[in-house]
């Protein structure tokens, strides 16, 4: 008998009689998303700018990163380069990665993303900085409201990103950067 | 009695307690996650609602984990990833060899898997030769100290930043003397992305499993396990078979409690749904037995497999955070390990359900309603009745029973009187009474209750 | 209405006053109160140190003991606990679940019971109020700090019915104290040390009495107190709530 069908009838005869399994029965509440979204990823370590457009957007950012960062990737940008022809590792030298999110959540600050937007599922964590572009109707309450929204949908990898990588692991101090990114910043699109 | 080189938890806590500020620290330190825990969980008004929830999802899956595990193993399939059986500790270490064996590699990086530690891969697979370097930081600190976690959650919560800035300098090179958590944790940043840049297998934990998509989410703030993964060529995740989850929208309940019962954080920071193998790349999941179904049968015991590891038991537990996580000696230590331990080992374990004064606080905290408490309660008396109790324990037992069981040879001042004065730790005036060592005994009184009713009501 | 004084065993050798002050204070609401001489201990020894199997003696002595009572009144949540959930006698079922839900605290008894609105006594001091757990966490005498939940204290309601008594506020509220049973014994570096800091938890915030609704908490902080010195004193609920 293989070890999977010892383990299946072992713990068949050891299961109890079947219990119901719980509807989740948690009731939207009306609250304002982008403040609290704005609120809650400020307090862990992330930055929540607001833009009219994709464009200035962009702009915003690259105002912002210029000096300090050489690397930019856009996995989303057609005309600049097919990233997920790439060897992941050669993504070790990129100071920032923009990409774009159809999902945000306010109760704790985290937005979604799939390998789609990624292109290379390593992006987000191996960048030194992040920055995500977030339309605002794309905000919703809680968790419970995310999965409703993300549904049966495929993917290969799907992701929720709340700040910036981090670690208290000595003595409870808080750093920013452990081995992800070490900022996080959301541009809320009107 | 259980032991680690001789000593079981309480003198491995009487050990700890040696060094009195540092217990201390440890309280203090771990008291703070405790308040964390408690501001996020009072933000939100359904909490106590949303713990029921994951109560009963979590008993419904051990109700029904047979069929779940073999939904979840299809769904997998179809997904592409391989997966494999592991029926105890061995099987799985023999497994995740042959994967590297496979895939002609030496070396691998790990993220932080309690499944792993309990199944002790790190010294299996370094008598094979094979270099297994952990990426958590806090787990990375204690691997070159040489130490156990001491903590699920966070590992390395018993060392000073001095000792890790001690441990990085003889180890990373950095400098003497430098303690600053931001300045170590740079360091461990660069000396690991050369890690994770370099290695083609990286095995990762699992916090949950969908059977209904046959994918599973890893959750960590540091991005370690998806800096592994993501780099290498193979990826092994390695889980226990009470992970699963029906649907993906119990994530939504699941991620609500974990960080927030964990370190208090809304959510963790990266929280990834592997669902298929990246292009080009293997993507494996050992479902790892080792005790569980065994635990399943166990009807008092059973529901100690809802826990999702999220150790908000270990912070609020008084003894844990006097006592420290080594005390336990065990993979999982805390009030949770506390009540896991037995059923590996029963006679190498059987100290930890004693290791707790049934305070009950560990029972509210946990975010899938463990009766955790009760629980030791009920293992205590597994254990007595099973004679895994001190010998010395058993017949002072058994004269108080004796004293006290008997109503006929009970009177004013008689045997039970007699027996407390002669028994009870607080009246033995004498340097080997432990109560005496930190404590003052009770005054006798002149009369017992007994006694002054007798004297002063007519009925009695 | 007549009730049965169920008094824990080392209380009776070595708090009487706390098992006056019951009694009278349970006598002063005008109830007929009896202390059944018949009763031993509750078996709590036993069982929490993994011998629930060796007190069946007990448990037929406390049944044969606190039958026919409307009421049975324990100043210990602990002990009160422990025979609300393993009373049993093996035949007597009925019986033993009947008499299982007659047990009350004696706070939880003043409260829910009597519904006690006001209290003659006096206590001119500042005390901290020592939540022992299995009152708290096992009767549910005061809401509980880790859950999320309206707050309440049935001790602490009655105290405030004391005359010139200050409450003071604990940084900890509901942290145990580390007794736990043969635990402080067994387990004595970590249960001295949970003493100590519950100990100096109420110091700091300017506790002069430490009172509470189970003696054997009090009993393992006033041996800390007592070693250190302290003018700080225990003092059991109903010597309080019974004071003048």
């Amino acid at each position: 008998m293989s070890s999977r069908d010892k383990i299946l009838a072992v713990v068949a005869a050891a299961q109890p009689d079947a219990l119901p399994l719980p509807q989740v029965g948690i009731q939207p509440e009306k609250r304002d998303v982008v403040a609290q979204f704005t609120a809650v990823l400020t307090g862990i370590g992330g930055r929540v700018w607001h833009a009219a457009d994709r464009a200035e957007a962009l702009q915003r950012l690259q105002e912002g990163y210029t000096e300090r960062e050489q690397v930019i990737v856009l996995p989303d940008h057609q005309d600049v380069v097919d990233t997920s022809m790439l060897d992941p590792h050669l993504l070790r030298d990129v100071d920032l990665a923009i990409i774009t999110a159809s999902l945000a959540v306010a109760e704790n600050g985290a937005i979604w993303v799939t390998d789609e937007a990624l292109v290379q599922r390593v992006l987000p964590f191996i960048t030194q900085n992040l920055a995500v572009l977030v339309p605002k109707a794309a905000l919703v309450a809680t968790m419970h409201d995310a999965y409703a929204a993300i549904g049966k949908m495929d993917y290969g990898f799907g992701l929720f990103i709340a700040g910036p990588s981090k670690t208290a692991d000595i003595e409870q101090s808080l750093v920013l950067g452990a081995h992800g990114s070490r900022s996080m910043t959301v541009v809320l699109l009107d | 009695m259980a032991v680690v080189n001789g000593k079981d938890h309480a003198a491995l806590a009487d050990v700890f307690n040696k060094d009195k500020a540092r217990v201390g620290w440890h309280d203090e330190t771990l008291w703070f996650v405790r308040q964390k825990r408690d501001k996020a969980a009072h933000g939100i008004a359904e909490w106590e609602q949303l713990r029921q929830t994951a109560s009963d999802i979590k008993d419904h899956v051990l109700s029904r984990l047979s069929q779940y595990l073999v939904e979840f193993e299809t769904r997998a399939k179809e997904n592409g990833i391989i997966v494999h059986w592991a029926a105890d500790a061995e099987e799985h270490n023999s497994i995740v060899l042959g994967l590297l064996q496979k895939a002609g590699v030496n070396r691998m990086v790990k993220s932080k898997s309690m499944l792993t530690e309990e199944c002790h891969l790190n010294e299996f697979l370094a008598k094979k030769g094979i270099e297994v370097i952990d990426t958590d930081l806090g787990e990375r600190i204690v691997q070159l100290a040489e130490e156990a976690p001491s903590h699920i959650v966070l590992p390395c919560i018993h060392k000073k930043k001095e000792e890790i800035g001690a441990l990085f300098h003889k180890h990373l090179g950095t400098p003497a003397g430098n303690a600053d958590p931001q300045f170590l944790t740079e360091a461990a940043r660069q000396h690991l992305r050369e890690k994770f840049l370099t290695r083609r297998v990286a095995l990762t934990g699992v916090n949950f499993a969908i059977a209904e998509t046959g994918e599973f989410v890893v959750c960590t703030n540091e991005g370690n396990a998806d800096m592994g993964a993501h780099l290498a060529d193979v990826h092994i995740a390695c889980m226990g078979i009470e992970k699963i989850i029906p649907k993906r929208e119990h994530l939504g309940v699941f991620l609500r409690l974990l960080a927030r019962s964990a370190t208090g954080q809304p959510v963790t920071t990266y929280n990834s749904h592997f669902k298929k193998p990246r292009k080009g790349a293997e993507l494996h999941v050992v479902l790892v037995d080792n005790g569980r179904s065994r635990q399943l049968a166990r009807k008092d015991f059973r529901n100690s497999l809802k826990c999702i590891r999220c150790a908000a038991c270990f912070n609020t537990c008084p003894v844990y955070r006097r006592s420290g996580g080594h005390s336990y000696h065990t993979a999982i230590a805390g009030p949770i390990g506390s009540i896991l331990a037995p059923n590996l080992d029963m006679r190498q374990y059987a100290d930890l359900p004693f290791a707790s004064t049934l305070c009950g606080s560990c029972s509210n905290v946990c975010p899938v309603k463990i009766d955790i408490h009760d629980q030791l309660y009920k293992w205590r008396q597994v254990l007595g009745k099973e004679g895994y109790v001190p010998k010395s324990k058993e017949l002072g037992m058994k004269g108080l029973a004796m004293a006290v069981n008997n109503a006929t040879m009970f009177s004013v001042g008689g045997k039970l009187g007699r027996w407390v004065m002669r028994n009870t730790p607080f009246v033995v005036n004498n340097g080997m009474n432990p109560w005496f060592k930190q404590r003052e005994m009770p005054e006798a009184p002149k009369e017992s209750f007994r006694e002054w009713y007798a004297k002063n009501r007519k009925e009695g | 209405m007549t009730v049965g004084l169920f008094v824990p065993c080392y209380v009776d050798q070595f708090y009487p006053q706390v098992a006056i002050a019951s009694l009278q204070l349970l006598e002063k609401q005008g109830l007929t109160v009896r202390f059944p001489k018949k009763q031993t201990c509750c078996g709590q020894p036993m069982a929490n140190s993994g011998f629930e199997h060796l007190t069946g003696g007990c448990n037929k002595n406390f049944l044969e003991a606190f039958e026919g009572f409307d009421y049975i009144v324990c100043p210990s949540g602990s002990c009160a606990l422990h025979v609300k959930h393993h009373l049993k006698v093996e035949g007597q079922e009925a019986l033993a679940s009947d008499i299982r839900n007659r047990v009350y605290e004696l706070t939880e008894f003043l409260t829910d019971v009597l519904q006690v609105k006001n209290l003659k006594a006096r206590f001119p001091y500042r005390v901290g109020m020592h939540q022992s757990c299995h009152g708290q966490r096992g009767l549910k005498l005061s809401q509980m700090s880790e859950l999320v939940a309206a707050p309440f204290s049935k001790p602490e309601s009655l105290l405030r019915m004391v005359q010139d008594i200050e409450m003071v506020q604990l940084d900890r509220v509901d942290e145990c104290c580390g007794f736990g049973g043969s635990f402080c014994v067994s387990e004595e570096a970590v249960s001295a040390r949970m003493g100590q800091d519950r100990v100096a938890d109420h110091q700091r915030n300017g506790a002069q009495v430490i009172t509470g609704a189970d003696m054997s908490c009090l009993m393992h902080l006033e041996g800390i107190l007592r070693r250190q010195g302290s003018a700080v004193q225990v003092k059991h609920i109903a010597e309080i709530l019974n004071g003048e």
